[in-house]
């Protein structure tokens, strides 16, 4: 059968209309099953835009091993004398395999005189684990840590 | 109403950095977990935490459905002046909490 690829055959509406069917079904729903190493290359991104991230003067403390990705102990800590001219502006923490690939932002200054934050985190899988450090000078210090998780969080019965 | 547990030093040297330690009772509801009916339970986070000291604010962090359930934050701040810090919570559903913490500064 002879056609051009402008004329719409049976097949190619078909074809079609359950792609956009599929598309809309996806929209409505809007959950993603995960962040991927993309989405968190993304938003790190959207925070260091053109600026270099350099490795180094961040220390990301978390437990190698998290029995449970409920709740982990994660503490921030960047090597910073934190004075009016050098201090630590921003501490972005991010992480590759949550539904979401943001952590948390936590907003420092010279007043708080030691840039150090701890927080506890859920972790949904083993996964990767990335903190940027944001300075008053415009820099952008990294570090990152690798956590294996035995009991994921968002798996069990709400109750 | 939020039910908070603070913890900072009684006494502190003027310039000198000091821990606070805060945990507050909330569920941290992620928005992505299904009930047992399998719909959606609706997320239900605290947004935003901040800490004035003497009405000056040194600290705020913005959570995240990724923080675990009763959040505990600890950061650092330098003592200026004897005074009080303020803790806020606030968060989805109009969830707000606030504290006040007295602190004592020593030259």
């Amino acid at each position: 059968m002879a056609h051009t690829p402008q004329t719409t055959t049976r097949r190619t509406f078909l074809v079609r209309s359950s792609g956009t069917a599929a598309a809309l079904a996806l929209g409505a729903t809007s959950i993603p099953a995960h962040a991927t190493p993309e989405s968190l290359a993304a938003s790190i991104k959207d925070v260091v835009g053109s600026a270099a991230l350099r490795t180094g003067k961040v220390t990301l403390d978390l437990p190698p091993l998290a029995e449970n990705g409920n709740t982990v102990p994660m503490t921030v800590t960047v090597d910073s004398p934190m004075t009016e001219a050098d201090h630590v502006k921003a501490i972005h923490v991010f992480n590759e395999k949550n539904p979401q690939p943001y952590v948390m932002t936590a907003m420092l200054g010279p007043r708080n005189g030691r840039a150090q934050v701890a927080v506890r985190i859920k972790l949904n899988d083993s996964q990767k684990i990335v903190a940027i450090a944001e300075t008053s000078r415009g820099e952008f210090w990294t570090a990152s840590a690798d956590v294996i998780v035995t009991l994921a969080a968002c798996v069990e019965d709400p109750t | 109403m939020g039910n908070a547990l603070i913890n900072v030093p009684g006494t502190v040297k003027r310039g000198e950095a000091f821990e606070i330690k805060a945990l507050i009772s909330h569920p941290m509801e992620t928005g992505f977990r299904a009930g047992t009916n399998g719909t959606l339970i609706p997320r239900n986070i605290i947004q935003r935490f901040t800490c004035t000291y003497n009405g000056v604010e040194v600290f705020n962090l913005t959570l995240s459905p990724a923080i675990a359930a009763n959040p505990f934050i600890s950061f650092f701040t330098v003592a200026t002046d004897s005074g009080s810090l303020v803790l806020r919570w606030t968060g989805d559903g109009g969830f707000s909490a606030e504290e006040t913490v007295p602190i004592t500064v020593t030259s």
